[in-house]
Parts: structure tokens; C-alpha cells; sequence
């Protein structure tokens, strides 16, 4: 047996790990725990009390076993008996076994919250230490509650040891953490800030990660913690290494201080002028020091210095106004790019990418761009081979598009299958972007079909066949390409939808030479049939109706083909119909019909590129920003949500050829109209620059949407040239709204553009899709509205419309009816029930009260009808007064549920009524009682 | 911020596990599961990797952590540990599980590092234990690995 160490020499307990570290197999280990359990658990049975000692070294014991991997279920009243012993080793196991095995049990939180509150009490700083790593280490809702109020003055009080200070700042921070609702700022919170002065760097260092993450959420509390943060930050980087004493760690002055301190300064914009100087002073001091020789060859000497120096550069690259820093930041990490350590390597990949976006540092990063692919090529580590992939992405520009795509290309051919549907998505978003000879473009993804068909996604062909069908210089260079690339004997299923829908497109252009007549591209596709998926012979398919309209001397060999029974009783309806249709299609129809309705399919609108929502979705909008993006997120982020591109724009910006590849379909056809002026994206086609210009709200408004409040669907406008209808439904915190524009007179609407205004405080995300500008005399155009309530709000979206009607400039603006009572949902209880919730929302803010007249007749099933149409359920039989109204229901946002009961009570002599709405949020009690009052 | 430490032999034991993350247990376990699994087969061969002693130490951070400063957090836990044993080993933290754990409670609480300096950790946790002078174990030093991951 190794000799047992140190410590007040639990024999027992170094015996028994010993007995468990001698047994020979699981099964003798099991059996060698289980007898203890039965011994400890006899032990705290038995009549005899036991000392703490025997209590210190059972609890211990079970903590052991548990750590082994076994469970435990019994202990707990121990271990909080001992939390009251007076000797500091009982105590201090017991607060061991409460923070590792944490229990539920509230009876067992009381009687642990009250040994807590003695210790914190005790004023000694030991006990009050243990206490404190115990709450930290807990971090419950239950101790949030019984200590958040406590903590801060424990923090701030002039008299607490500095060890104290330290594990209460951390204490709070992990409370604030968990629970920040019951972590209130306050006086103290000033006085924390000035912590930041303290003499004792390890109160500093525990106080600048409590501000930090405050000033996170409160950054205006905390604002004057940016000179202090400065000047300490100054202090320690001109010091020299002998100067902080045991702060400096292998020769680095307090590297864990000055990395907090620089992040704290990231929860900022850049200071003050004054201050400003002296931080650039600090950032240049870090910078040359990285130049200097190391003082240590320690790999702890080089891994402190640098863990400074990469979050100096992160403070840079958030300031991302000194253009001198960045060029130096960006050198510095041009170095690391070379080091023999693989972790500078890796993380000098990682911050270049973010210095790649800096206008200031654009081209400094375009320099290393040959070591950069020299990494992709060397690099034996996949983690930084990935970096290497997303650093020639964000530094890739129209400059050297040509050989980024190359070098990834040639990469995709050998790298690791879990990066290869990004690097797919990323050289088709690159070949895109910076095409300039679309000839290249349309290589590129057929390059990569070729080599990585699986992973190339629907988004990217859909995409290829977008800008082929839009751009008419490349399309006979394109049917030429596919039409060779289809020869190889074992060509991507990809590559044959690709194919089958250019060549159906535009097989025309190359039908001229021999070597590619109608027959032999029909017959190249159609070898390739049976081996594909039901998709893309459904696709297939819809290729040959068009070769029969192309080609009329292919039309008996497809019409053979369609009217095999393989196609016309094909086991899969989808086909089969096709086959049907389609062979009707050809039969039936005239030239001139066959004609019109197969004609080229029309240009696709410009959108956001449906590859770049896709790989925002994969990676987070962050990591794929570039310079122009980021600015043009800017502008377009009107809703202040962080995402700038939901996924349900994804779906709506590539309308799937194959779905939809004759236009034939119920579905409208896609608009054909000029696409929008900014290709920046839906967003902006829906928010920009109309709010100025947009009409008051056409009077009337206002009744209409109140109408509108308890029905969803109906006219909301109209007036002699124009009707505007809604139909809308909604489900839990989401809904989709029609809105239908009619045109009432016998002339064109032209330059047709509605536009939703939202107030900046809108908490709801919504999406519209653009209609067609030209909306022919007496036609309806139907617009889609996607609306995601994020958090309750009050005001409403105004839809304001501008057309031009023979020669006049005509606008108007509506409000529209999306308002917090659609994301009801109605809920059914009893009556105690009902009223059991109700008094639990006995909160004065939760109530809200209105008494008004009543301004529509009083009629009881009118009024019935009305709270349905409210969303709330109704509930009968649950008020005693039987001509009382009551009803509930639950509110869906993003963030929250919110629970509502409402009480409708009529004074039929008085004619009045008095409502009163009860939630569990005192801003939504107040929304929904004003938007009720208004109904009767 | 950290969100646990993990400690673990070559065979994969447990020997420490320190959550500063709110998660059931039967989360924990399935991470804990999960995780050394990924790392034992993996070797030191990857970046990530440095050479230590022989156990494993693993430090769950958040993206945004700065990496290198996380690893020194580990190094100078090993410091610590090293300085209260007198040169420690594996079975230092068997038999004395539980002081490790009031030494990593000492310089590290709720995820952040609360004391920089050895010497205040090392007073701090020489303080609470009013006992006796540490025997030396006679195990050899064999190879620790750190690792992190993110």
C-alpha cells in the first residue's frame, strides 16, 4: 500500500480505497462497495449518534463512491450536519459533498441555506470562504433567492478580507449567471467598479471578471470602469517582470489581469481621446514586446505572453479604428502563421479572419495569402486546415477569386469529409460573388459537382441553374459544358438534374452541331434515367416536354417513352401524372400552345443568395461575413435582431425548379418583373427608404383595424381604386397573413409597391415576400406575410402602398391588424382552477382594470363570440355571477409563454362594463386590456 | 468562463469532475461519457494537446476564451497540486480526492480564476489545513496530458 498522505489521517477511509483499488474486477469492486454502503448506511441508522468525526469520514466515504461513478441517494442530512460543526475540517466536507452531490430536496435547501447564512454571518473569513465557494459552486435559484441581496454588501464592505472579496465578487458573478433577474444593480455597484483600483491584484482580478460580465448587459452602469480598466492595464504592461511580485507568471506581469482587462474594454467603443492615447500607448507597448526575445524558453513564458497579445489584437479588431494597429496586429500574426507551435498557427489563422473583414487591414491579410494555402496544404491537423479554409474565404476579393477557388477545389479533391459541404458552399458562393467571366462560374460548379457531388446541396444547383436562365451570354457555353460533362460513364446525379434542366432550357443552342443533335442529347439523358432517384426523373420528365416542344423531330421517340407502361403506370404518382399530363400535353396541343406553354422559363428575381443563408445557418452569421456584408447588414438589420436573415427566407428566395418547372402549377407563376433595384436582399426590399415618404393613415384606419382585433379575416381597405383584403391564421407564436390588393378599376397599377413600416421597438419579425410591380386592371396580386412574435409589443406595423394609376402618384397607408392577442392560445380549466391562478397573479402590475361604456349594443352571444375571436378560451360556469364573462388563454412569443385570465363583468343598467386582465406580465395585462376595451 | 474540469486516468477513471455549469446528472454523466471517449483514443498528437503527467485534464471553455490563458489556468492547478503533495502523482488525488478539490476551490471558483498567485493560494489552502507536513508517495512521475477543448 503506497503510504496515505497528509491531512488529519482518515484511516478508515485510506483503507477502503486501497480495498477498492486491490479488487481484481468489477464485480469485486461492486460487491466491495455495496458491503460498505450497507455498513455506512446501518451506521447512520443507528441508535448510537455518531461524533463528527465518524460523520466526516462516512460522508467522505459515500463522496468517493460517488465518484466512481456510482449513485448515491442518502448522506445529505449528514453532510448538513456537518455544515454546522464548528471544526473547519468537518465543515469543510460537509460543504464538499453539498456542492458535488447537490440535491432538490427543499427541506434539505432550508437547512443548507441556514448553515450558509451562519457561516457568512460568522465574520470568520474562513467559514465565510467555504459558504461562499459552496454558493458559487451551486449557483441555484434557491440560493440566488436567499443570497443575491447579501452578497454585494459582503463585497463592498470596508472591512472584508481581501480573500473574502475575491470569492464574493466570483459568487455574485456566478449567481448573476444563473439567475440574473435576482441580481439587482444598485448603490454597490459604483463602489465595485472602484475595485478595479484595489491593492490587491487578486481582488482586482476576481472584480474585473464580475464587471465584465455585468457590463456586458448594463453597459452604461459600468461605463466609468473603462479609464480604471486603462490605467491598471497601463500600469501592468510598463512594469517591469519583478515589479507585480508572485502576479507574474514566467516572466509575464499578471497575464490573467491584463486578458480580463482587455476583454472587459471589448464591452466597450473605443474611449475617449484622452483615454484613448494611453490605451494605444498599452496596445503598442504589447505589440513590441511580442518582438522582443523571450525572457524564458518555458513554453508557460511564450503561452502567457501570447494569451496577452492575441486578446490585445481582439481589442483592436473590436475598436477596428487604428488603422496603424491592425497593419502591426496583422504582421504579429504573419509571423505566427510561420511558428513551430501548431497553436499560434491555429489561432493566427482564426484572428486573421476577423482582421480579414477591417477595410483597414483587408489588404495587410491578402499578403500571407501563399503561407495561407500553403497550410491547406501541409497542415496535419484537420481543426487548422479548417481555419485555413475560412481565412482564404473572408480574405478572398475579385483580386484573387481565381486562384482562392483553385486552391480550394483542388483541396475539396482530399479533404476531410465533415468539412466538405462547407467548402462546397463556400467555393460556390466565392465563384458567384466574384465572377466576372461567367464561363468560369459555371466550371467552377460543375468542377464541383464532379468531385464532391454529395455534398453539393439543392441550394447550390438551384443557384447554378438560376444565373444560367438569367444571364443569356453564358447559357450556350452552359448547355455546351453539361452536355460534355454528361458523357462520362458514371456521372453525380447532380450533374444530371444540372444537365437535364439547362439542356431542356437551352438544348437549342447546341442542337446545331451534329455531335450534339436533339436525338443524341435525349439519348443521353435517358440513359441516365433509370439509375437516378424519383426527383430527377420527375425532372426528366419535364425535360423531354420540352425537347418536344424544342425539337419536334424527337417527339414520337419521348412520346414512346412517356407512354411506356413503366412511366404511365408508374408506381409513384408523381411521375406517373407527370407522364400522363405530359403526354396529353403533346398530343393534344398546338404547335402555338406547346409553344406558349413551355416556353424558356422567365428570369429569376435577384435575391440574397439562397447558399449564403444557407451557410449563415450552418455557421452562424458571424463567421461568414465579409466586408460587404457586414455593411450591408448594417443597414438592413432595421428589426435590431441579431439575425439579419431568418431561415424561412432561405425557402422563400429559390423557388425549386423542380418543383415548379413549366409554371404549369396551381402555385403563381414567379414573378417576372425587373428585380428590385438593390440586390441586398428581402429585407430590404421590405424596409427601406419609403418610411419618409410614406402617406398619414387613411382616415378610417383605425376602426378598420380594431375590427380586425378579434377576426382575422375580412376587407381592411378600400376605397374606388383599390380593395385590400386580409386572411390570416396564426399558431402559437407564429403566423402567416395573405394580404390581398385588388384592383378595382379597369386600368394598369403601376410601380405597385407595399411597404411595411415598423416601429423600431417592434418585438416581432416579419417577412414579406415582393409582389409584381404591375397589377393589371381588375386583377388581384396576393402577397405573403410571415410574422414571428419575439416578445410582446404594442404597436403595429403600418402597410403603407404606392402605385401609380394613370399618371397620379397614389399612396396610402393602413395599419395592420397584427396585434399581441394573435398569438393566443385558448386554455380550458375549472373554475378553482381559474380561480387558484388568480389569486396567484394578486400582483398590483399583473392587474390591469378598465370600466368604460359600452359603445356597441350589449349582447350576450355577440360578446361570447367576441372573447373566442380574442384567442382566449371561454369558460363557463366558473364565475358565480352567471352574467359574468371569464376567459383564458396563453400568449406565445419567442422568448416567453405568458399566462392571462381575463373578467369580462357587464352593468346592463349603466351600460358599462368592467374588464380586468390578469398576466404574469405586467406590459402585456396592459396591451391586451386596451386592445379588448375597444371591443364593446 | 469554465464550464466544468474533468480529471481522468489513462484507463479512463474518473478522478475529479467540477461543474460550474446548472445540468442534471444524467447530463453530466452523458457528457463525462462522451467525452472521454472522444479524447482517450485520440492520442497527443493534435493540436490541441499538451504533454503533462498521467492523467488527462479536460476544461470545457467557451469559444471566445482565450485558449492559451486557459491552458496555463491547468498548468498552474498541476502547480498548486505539485506544491501541496511535494511533487504529485496519481494517486495523491486518489487517496486524497478531496483536498484536491479544496486546492482547485481555492484558486478557481464558479468557472473564473479567483487567486493568480501561488503564494496567496498556496497560504490560503496552507491555512485551512492545520495538519501535518505531506509524506511523499513513492509512485514515479510518469506523463500527464492537458487537453482542452472547446
Amino acid at each position: 500500500m503506497p503510504a496515505v498522505s497528509k491531512g488529519d489521517g482518515m484511516r478508515g477511509l485510506a483503507v477502503f480505497i486501497s480495498d477498492i483499488r486491490n479488487c481484481k474486477s468489477k464485480e469485486a469492486e461492486i460487491k466491495r462497495i455495496n458491503k460498505e454502503l450497507a455498513n455506512i448506511r446501518s451506521k447512520f441508522k443507528g441508535d448510537k449518534a455518531l461524533d463528527g468525526y465518524s460523520k466526516k469520514k462516512y460522508v467522505c466515504k459515500l463522496l468517493f463512491i460517488f465518484l466512481l461513478g456510482h449513485d448515491i441517494d442518502f448522506g445529505h442530512m449528514e453532510a448538513v450536519n456537518l455544515l454546522s460543526s464548528n471544526r473547519y475540517t468537518e465543515k469543510q466536507i460537509g460543504y464538499l459533498f453539498i456542492s458535488v452531490l447537490v440535491n432538490s430536496n427543499s427541506e434539505l435547501i432550508r437547512l443548507i441555506n441556514n448553515a450558509i447564512k451562519n457561516d457568512l454571518a460568522s465574520r470568520n473569513p474562513t467559514f465565510m470562504g467555504l459558504a461562499l465557494h459552496c454558493i458559487a459552486n451551486v449557483g441555484s435559484r434557491e440560493m440566488a433567492e436567499a443570497f443575491a441581496g447579501e452578497i454585494p454588501k459582503i463585497l463592498v464592505a470596508g472591512d472584508t478580507m481581501d480573500s473574502v472579496k475575491q470569492s464574493a465578487a466570483l459568487c455574485l458573478l456566478r449567481l448573476y449567471r444563473t439567475s440574473p433577474d435576482l441580481v439587482p444593480m444598485g448603490d454597490w455597484t459604483s463602489r465595485v467598479v472602484h475595485l478595479l483600483n484595489d491593492q490587491h491584484l487578486g481582488v482586482v482580478t476576481a472584480a474585473t471578471s464580475l464587471i465584465t460580465t455585468l457590463a456586458q448587459k448594463n453597459p452604461e452602469e459600468f461605463k466609468t470602469s473603462v479609464s480604471l480598466a486603462v490605467s491598471r492595464l497601463s500600469r501592468i504592461v510598463t512594469s517591469a517582470s519583478t515589479d507585480l511580485q508572485d502576479y507574474t507568471y514566467y516572466f509575464v506581469p499578471a497575464p490573467w489581469l491584463s486578458v480580463k482587462l482587455l476583454r472587459l474594454l471589448q464591452c466597450y467603443p473605443p474611449p475617449d481621446p484622452a483615454v484613448r492615447g494611453r490605451l494605444t500607448e498599452c496596445l503598442e507597448t504589447i505589440l513590441n514586446k511580442a518582438q522582443e526575445p523571450p525572457k524564458s524558453k518555458k513554453v508557460q513564458h511564450s503561452n502567457a505572453k501570447n494569451a496577452v497579445l492575441f486578446e490585445a489584437i481582439s481589442l483592436i479588431i473590436h475598436h477596428d479604428s487604428e488603422p496603424n494597429l491592425l497593419v502591426r496586429a496583422c504582421n504579429q500574426l504573419g509571423q505566427f502563421l510561420q511558428h513551430r507551435e501548431t497553436n499560434l498557427r491555429y489561432l493566427a489563422l482564426e484572428s486573421m479572419c476577423t482582421l480579414a473583414s477591417s477595410e483597414f487591414s483587408h489588404e495587410a491579410v491578402k499578403t500571407h495569402i501563399e503561407t495561407v494555402i500553403n497550410a491547406l496544404k501541409t497542415e496535419r491537423d484537420v481543426s487548422v486546415r479548417q481555419r485555413a479554409v475560412d481565412l482564404l474565404y473572408a480574405m478572398c476579393d475579385r483580386s484573387n477569386a481565381q486562384q482562392i477557388v483553385a486552391e480550394m477545389l483542388s483541396y475539396l479533391e482530399t479533404a476531410d469529409y465533415s468539412i466538405r459541404e462547407e467548402i462546397v458552399l463556400k467555393v460556390a458562393i466565392l465563384a458567384e460573388k466574384y465572377a466576372v467571366d461567367y464561363t468560369w462560374y459555371v466550371d467552377t460548379i460543375l468542377n464541383l459537382i464532379r468531385i464532391a457531388g454529395d455534398y453539393v446541396s439543392e441550394e447550390v444547383w438551384y443557384r447554378v441553374i438560376q444565373i444560367v436562365i438569367n444571364r443569356d451570354d453564358v447559357q450556350g457555353y452552359a448547355a455546351k459544358t453539361v452536355f460534355e460533362a454528361l458523357q462520362a460513364p458514371a456521372c453525380h446525379e447532380n450533374l444530371v438534374k444540372v444537365g437535364g434542366y439547362i439542356l431542356g432550357e437551352f438544348g437549342n443552342l447546341i442542337a446545331g452541331d451534329p455531335r450534339s443533335s436533339p436525338l443524341i442529347q435525349f439519348n443521353l439523358l435517358h440513359s441516365k434515367f433509370h439509375l437516378c432517384s424519383v426527383p430527377t426523373r420527375a425532372l426528366l420528365l419535364s425535360t423531354y416536354i420540352k425537347f418536344v416542344n424544342l425539337f419536334p423531330e424527337v417527339k414520337a421517340t419521348i412520346q414512346d417513352v412517356l407512354r411506356s407502361d413503366s412511366q404511365l403506370k408508374n408506381a409513384d404518382v408523381e411521375l406517373q401524372q407527370r407522364a400522363v399530363e405530359y403526354l396529353r400535353l403533346s398530343t393534344v396541343a398546338s404547335t402555338d400552345i406547346l409553344a406558349t406553354v413551355l416556353e424558356e422559363m422567365p428570369p429569376f428575381p435577384e435575391r440574397e443568395s439562397s447558399i449564403l443563408a444557407k451557410l449563415k445557418k450552418k455557421k452562424g452569421p458571424s463567421t461568414v461575413t465579409d466586408l460587404e456584408e457586414t455593411k450591408r447588414e448594417r443597414s438592413v438589420d432595421v428589426n435590431g435582431g441579431p439575425e439579419p436573415a431568418p431561415a424561412s427566407t432561405s425557402a422563400a428566395s429559390t423557388p425549386s425548379p423542380s418543383a415548379d418547372l413549366l409554371g404549369l402549377g396551381a402555385a403563381p407563376p414567379a414573378p417576372t418583373g425587373p428585380p428590385p433595384a438593390s440586390s441586398g436582399g428581402l429585407l430590404v426590399d421590405v424596409f427601406s427608404d419609403s418610411a419618409s415618404a410614406a402617406a398619414p393613415l387613411a382616415p378610417g384606419s383605425e376602426d378598420n383595424f380594431a375590427r380586425f382585433v378579434c377576426k382575422n379575416n375580412g376587407v381592411l381597405f378600400e376605397n374606388q381604386l383599390l380593395q385590400i383584403g386580409l386572411k390570416s391564421e396564426f399558431r402559437q407564436n407564429l403566423g402567416r397573413m395573405f394580404i390581398f390588393y385588388g384592383n378595382k378599376t379597369s386600368t394598369q397599377f403601376l410601380n405597385f409597391t407595399p411597404t411595411l413600416i415598423c416601429a423600431d421597438d417592434l418585438q416581432a419579425n416579419i417577412l414579406t415576400k415582393p409582389v409584381d410591380p404591375t397589377v393589371d386592371g381588375g386583377a388581384q396580386v396576393q402577397q405573403v406575410v410571415n410574422i414571428e412574435c419575439v416578445s410582446d409589443f404594442t404597436e403595429a406595423p403600418v402597410l403603407n402602398i404606392q402605385f401609380r394609376y394613370g399618371g397620379t402618384f397614389q399612396n396610402v397607408s393602413v395599419k395592420l391588424p397584427i396585434t399581441l392577442n394573435k398569438f393566443f392560445q385558448p386554455t380550458e380549466m375549472a373554475s378553482q382552477d381559474f380561480f387558484q391562478r388568480w389569486k396567484q397573479l394578486s400582483n398590483p402590475q399583473q392587474e390591469v382594470q378598465n370600466i368604460f361604456k359600452a359603445k356597441h349594443p350589449m349582447d350576450t352571444e355577440i360578446t361570447k363570440a367576441k372573447i373566442i375571436g380574442f384567442g382566449s378560451a371561454l369558460l363557463e360556469e366558473v364565475d358565480p355571477n352567471p352574467a359574468n364573462f371569464v376567459g383564458a388563454g396563453i400568449i406565445h412569443t419567442k422568448t416567453t409563454q405568458i399566462g392571462c385570465l381575463l373578467r369580462l363583468e357587464p352593468n346592463l343598467q349603466a351600460q358599462m362594463y368592467r374588464l380586468t386582465l390578469r398576466t404574469s406580465k405586467d406590459t402585456v395585462s396592459q396591451r391586451l386590456c386596451e386592445l379588448l376595451s375597444e371591443q364593446f | 468562463v469554465v464550464h466544468f474540469i474533468l480529471l481522468f486516468s489513462r484507463q479512463g477513471k474518473l478522478r475529479l469532475q467540477k461543474w460550474y455549469a446548472t445540468l442534471p446528472d444524467k447530463e453530466r454523466t452523458k457528457i463525462t461519457r462522451e467525452i472521454i471517449q472522444i479524447i482517450l483514443p485520440r492520442g497527443h498528437r493534435t493540436s490541441k494537446f499538451v504533454d503533462w503527467k498521467d492523467l488527462y485534464f479536460c476544461c470545457a471553455v467557451e469559444n471566445q476564451d482565450n485558449e492559451l490563458l486557459t491552458l496555463q489556468i491547468v498548468h498552474r492547478y498541476v502547480e498548486l497540486l505539485d506544491k501541496y503533495f511535494g511533487n504529485v502523482c496519481g494517486l495523491d488525488i486518489i487517496f486524497n480526492f478531496e483536498k484536491a478539490y479544496f486546492i482547485l476551490d481555492e484558486f478557481f471558483i464558479g468557472g473564473e480564476i479567483q487567486e493568480t498567485s501561488k503564494k496567496s493560494a498556496v497560504k490560503a489552502i496552507e491555512n485551512s489545513d492545520m495538519l501535518q507536513e505531506p509524506v511523499k508517495s513513492q509512485e514515479d512521475r510518469k506523463t500527464y496530458t492537458v487537453l482542452f477543448f472547446f
